[in-house]
């Protein structure tokens, strides 16, 4: 248990620096891109971390002291955990597409390739 | 173990999100910063059902991650001058 506890603490540790940075990141960069590249990849990872820190954390109290209740919380927080992956990767391309044909331009961009093309 | 911490954490960042949605430019970089602050919100959600040890919450958590998707999509198709 001991060591279980130590695993949970280094995983939510993990989590929430990548939170933070994912935070500091939307304010630290100039335009919607960048923006987009540091907060959505940031707080994927850190969420990932924090929700494995609670998996491994009601896994052992439901391997240890036989109490059903945590299996339910460790089977949903494993699918709260897949939505996530999934949901995340893709709304991330969803918005960058939309920022694009919004007509946002990169800051400091020299060459945009995708310019006038329809099909983009 | 102590989860209050992380969940205090947690909404210390959510604030510092928040900002950028009230603070940003145009409309997709608002719609960035509330896609952030809803996965945050997601993994506080769960920290939260550890924290009070009732599964409900982790359930919201499901819902909360699949309608955030269903809008992000919708307010970029909206951004991007699509007709629905």
């Amino acid at each position: 248990m001991e060591t279980l506890n130590t695993v949970s603490y280094v995983f939510i540790g993990i989590g929430l620096f990548f939170n933070f940075v994912g935070a500091i990141g939307l304010h630290r960069f100039p335009d919607v891109y960048t923006r987009l590249h540091a907060a959505t990849k940031c707080t994927t990872f850190g969420s990932i971390f924090l929700i494995l820190a609670v998996i491994v954390q009601s896994a052992a109290i439901w391997a240890m002291k036989d109490d059903i209740s945590q299996s339910v919380m460790c089977i949903h927080s494993v699918i709260a955990l897949i939505a996530l992956l999934v949901t995340n990767a893709t709304g991330a391309h969803a918005m960058a597409r939309a920022a694009h044909r919004s007509g946002e331009k990169p800051a400091r961009a020299v060459v945009d390739d995708l310019e006038g093309k329809k099909g983009d | 173990m102590n989860w209050l911490p992380t969940l205090i954490a947690m909404a210390a960042c959510l604030i510092i999100v928040m900002v950028r949605v009230f603070m940003g430019p145009r409309a997709p970089t608002r719609l960035v910063a509330f896609d952030t602050a809803n996965t945050l919100v997601v993994a506080s959600l769960v920290v939260a059902a550890m924290m009070f040890n009732h599964v409900i919450f982790v359930d919201v958590a499901i819902v909360y991650a699949l309608l955030s998707f269903a809008m992000t999509l919708y307010v970029a198709k909206y951004i991007q001058g699509d007709k629905f």
